[in-house]
């Protein structure tokens, strides 16, 4: 299920002229300008190829191209004018490009930033404004930045946790609960809800990992179904006064949390960055050195690339399975906390949101590295901050960040398609996760 | 691949002798929540079971069960508990038997102590109503699960039974509310889930996409863009796009009116007489014909079916993609089968129960309809208990289908088997 390079067969992300190229180079020193035009050739085969990287973008162009396609020919006036294509074909091309482009440019607009506000901040406007898109940006990342790692780690141990969703769930009830339920001093209440945060997903991923190593149940079936259990467990404590209810409610909602446990937002005037968000680059930087630095993570990695090979070398394969989904589990669990503790201060059905799926596609689309998970969870945080701006702006539904998403994912996880489509030289090779495996395996 | 199937024995083995303390301790349970809870905690008088509709033909008393009836059948299911866990051999068929009585017995005693309680109003518990919502909610389940069976029978995962009923209920509102014909709207939405089903051969076939990851992701796509259109076309413009109108039901001359059975079994839409037919087909077809022989070969040792003769990256196609067909008249039954407009995200899981119900039933498409019953009257159910406002949360019902998965993948009600290809891309040699 891992994805990493080191795992392929030697040579199979590498072409022909890449190898050429880096034995030229090799031999004692050959003139600059051969070696500019080899690390050139380099480039060049790295694109007609299709590397992993070049794949990459190409499926987000794909996918944009798609959407864009679907934007236009939903809209009402487009159709109308394609109606009268032979009488006025330019204008049935016009619209097309108008609905369009309004839509992108507002989705940009919203998601990184909006010229309109450079040119404010020349007129006495505020030059926090033209930070604020990114801001958003920023706080839409952070939940799936913390799921998107629960994926990642998981995969890199060859399971595949599609429970974020409920982990998501234990780790916020906990959270909640801690945040309005006890009463602390500043920091401390923070910290605290964020390591219960941790814990309420840690069980939960205990529970699947404990499951698949004593009897061998498998992951998929577990984590979905507990998706489901956990989401009747939300609507249960949410429903009881005793438990997260808030008093004197008949919504399904819990109380504030206590300022104390809330995370604050850091740096200068009102566009800043919130403290959740350092959280999950700390995530994303502790899931960086656990995987590659530290002796468990190579136990992870190799379990995830050859569990009888893991065996053969010593290594409890059940145990490291518990631990990998324990730590997902954890990681989902801590999305949750700062999730409510950064942003929502209470848990509802809809702070619930959508990030244990979208944590899904965002591992995938970062190859189940930290890096890419970043990288991913902050494009997909642009789709999701520009997509609100765009419905207020164009009237174009946010649903269009799924099927952006959707489509990146499905492209990505087909480089064959990709290479296909654009006429790239390498017809084979593995999508994400290698070799397929089913439920018996 | 070998040495995978060493390992699992080995992490297996040792949770045998335990699994049959495990079962039996469970069934000891329902029997012990039949007895402290139902029984203890149950208000006097006696429950009521009425049999037939308000306005039947032909009435059937209303049975009259007394509160003692629940520590008598709580008692049998202690005892049952007690007999599976003797060290002596059972067959499969005896170790099913006895689960199912103890969850009928449940059922039964949860029944009895909800109806002798004061939120009834003395009003008897219509059994004949709650065996027909179980059957109408089952359509969607079955018909999933039946194309969860075909496309893994033939070795490839379908996790995308949940796009294939969004899809098609989404289909099926949009044409049959544009041309105004319901038929047009099933086949449509029938044609939608064949659709789904015909992506996820395309992907999983021809570029070795993770059969299962593919599945999420679809879900996903499929959730967006029926999301986004709901949005952008059908809700403003609601009239013309998710006004569709609904199968009328069709009662079986003669069957339909039989007592008790009738108006389950043959009072119903066409959905549930489509369903009927569905599992026959499948599960003949499946077992006892050649062509399933060869979906079969083709799940189970693809290289082998391939070496006779066998085309093996075609009946996988066909197979999703007549299992889609399926699905997606399961999907159409959600929107013109039922309520008739499209809402966002409608099929709300339920293609995942109906992959855990294929699970649950074993890959066997009788087993599947049965457990999908099972799960479509664990909903039924829960419906019911929230209308007369029973002390217990329906949240708790609500999770037992997919507490019920867990165990039986764990294995405590023996061991789940998948085809044995079953998701992997095949690749001639």
């Amino acid at each position: 299920m891992t994805s990493d390079p080191g795992n392929q067969p030697a040579g199979s992300e590498q072409g022909p002229i890449d190898t050429v190229t880096r034995s030229a180079t090799a031999t004692s020193g050959p003139p600059l300008r051969d070696r500019f035009r080899g690390s050139g050739r380099a480039v060049i085969s790295a694109i007609t190829q299709g590397s992993p990287t070049v794949v990459t973008i190409l499926a987000i162009f794909s996918a944009l191209v798609l959407g864009a396609l679907v934007i236009a020919f939903s809209d009402t006036t487009v159709l109308h004018a394609w109606n009268s294509f032979f009488a006025a074909p330019g204008a049935a091309i016009s619209a097309t490009w108008d609905s369009v482009a309004a839509a992108y440019s507002a989705l940009f607009e919203g998601a990184i930033f909006n010229p309109h506000t450079i040119s404010a901040a020349f007129h006495g406007g505020s030059v926090g404004a033209i930070f604020y898109p990114l801001s958003q940006t920023s706080a839409q990342a952070t939940p799936l930045i913390l799921t998107g790692l629960a994926v990642a780690l998981a995969f890199r141990a060859g399971l595949f946790n599609i429970g974020a969703a409920s982990q998501w769930i234990g780790g916020a009830i906990v959270a909640t609960y801690l945040g309005f339920a006890v009463s602390l001093p500043l920091v401390i209440h923070a910290i605290v809800c964020l390591i219960g945060g941790f814990a309420g997903g840690a069980v939960i991923g205990w529970l699947v990992g404990a499951l698949k190593a004593r009897t061998g149940a498998h992951e998929v079936i577990v984590t979905i179904m507990l998706n489901y259990i956990m989401y009747q467990v939300l609507n249960l404590v949410l429903g009881t006064p005793t438990a997260l209810q808030l008093r004197g409610q008949a919504n399904l909602i819990s109380p504030n949390i206590d300022p104390n446990a809330q995370l604050p937002h850091v740096g200068g005037p009102p566009p800043q960055v919130g403290v959740g968000f350092l959280v999950a680059l700390a995530a994303a930087a502790a899931t960086w050195w656990l995987l590659e630095r530290s002796t468990v993570g190579f136990e992870f990695r190799t379990v995830g690339a050859n569990p009888s090979a893991a065996r053969t070398a010593g290594m409890s394969v059940p145990r490291t399975w518990v631990l990998a989904m324990l730590l997902a589990g954890g990681l989902a669990g801590l999305s949750g906390a700062v999730a409510i503790q950064g942003t929502f201060y209470s848990l509802n059905f809809q702070s619930f949101g959508n990030y244990g799926f979208s944590g899904i596609t965002v591992a995938l689309l970062g190859r189940a590295r930290p890096l890419g998970v970043v990288l991913a969870a902050l494009l997909f945080g642009a789709l999701q901050a520009g997509s609100t701006v765009m419905e207020a702006a164009t009237s174009v539904p946010v649903d269009i960040t799924e099927v952006l998403e959707g489509l990146i994912v499905l492209f990505v996880a087909a480089p064959p398609l990709i290479r296909a489509v654009y006429r790239l030289r390498r017809t084979e090779g593995a999508g994400l996760g290698g070799a397929a495996k089913g439920w018996n395996g | 691949m070998e040495r995978v199937t060493t390992l699992a024995a080995e992490i297996r083995a040792p949770a045998a002798t335990n699994r049959r303390m495990l079962a039996a301790g469970a069934l000891i349970a329902f029997g012990l929540v039949d007895i402290l809870i139902f029984g203890l905690f149950s208000h006097k008088g006696e429950a009521s079971f009425a049999l037939s509709l308000t306005g039947a033909s032909v009435t059937v008393p209303t049975i009259h069960a007394p509160g003692y009836v629940v520590y008598i059948l709580g008692a049998a299911s202690i005892a049952i508990g007690i007999a599976r866990a003797m060290p002596i051999r059972m067959s499969p068929g005896w170790r099913r038997l006895a689960i199912g009585l103890v969850l009928l017995f449940f059922v039964i005693c949860l029944l009895i102590w909800s109806d002798t309680g004061s939120w009834t109003h003395g009003i008897p518990v219509n059994v004949v109503t709650l065996l027909q919502a179980t059957l109408a909610g089952s359509i969607p389940l079955i018909l999933g699960a039946l194309a969860g069976c075909m496309g893994e029978r033939a070795g490839v995962i379908n996790i995308a039974i949940e796009g294939q009923l969004l899809l098609g209920a989404f289909m099926a509102a949009i044409v049959a509310s544009t041309v105004g014909v319901v038929w047009l709207g099933l086949i449509g939405g029938s044609l939608a889930g064949g659709l789904v089903g015909l992506v996820l051969a395309a992907f999983a076939i021809r570029f070795f996409v993770d059969q299962i990851i593919l599945g999420v992701v679809l879900n996903l796509l499929i959730s967006g863009i029926t999301g986004f259109l709901y949005d952008r076309l059908m809700q403003p413009n609601a009239q013309t796009y998710n006004s569709a109108s609904t199968f009328s039901t069709l009662k079986i001359p003669g069957l339909g009116d039989i007592p008790i059975i009738g108006p389950i079994f043959f009072d119903s839409t066409i959905f549930l007489y489509i369903t009927y037919v569905a599992i026959i087909l499948v599960q003949i077809g499946l077992f006892s014909t050649r062509w399933g022989l060869r979906v079969r070969a083709v799940g189970e040792h693809p290289t082998a079916a391939d070496t006779v003769g066998i085309n093996v990256l075609g009946i996988r196609y066909r197979n999703l993609v007549l299992g889609g067909l399926l699905a997606g008249i399961g999907g159409a039954y959600l929107t013109i089968g039922s309520v008739g407009t499209f809402s966002k995200d409608m099929s709300s899981g339920l293609g995942y129960i109906a992959l855990a119900a294929m699970i649950f039933g074993r890959w066997t498409p009788l087993g599947a309809t049965a457990a999908a019953l099972l799960f479509g009257f664990a909903t039924a159910l829960g419906n019911f208990l929230g209308t007369i406002t029973v002390p217990i949360s329906p949240a708790l019902l609500a999770m037992a289908p997919y507490a019920a998965t867990i165990v039986a993948v764990a294995g405590l009600v023996g061991r789940v088997r998948a085809p044995a290809a079953d998701g992997r891309p095949y690749v001639r040699a």
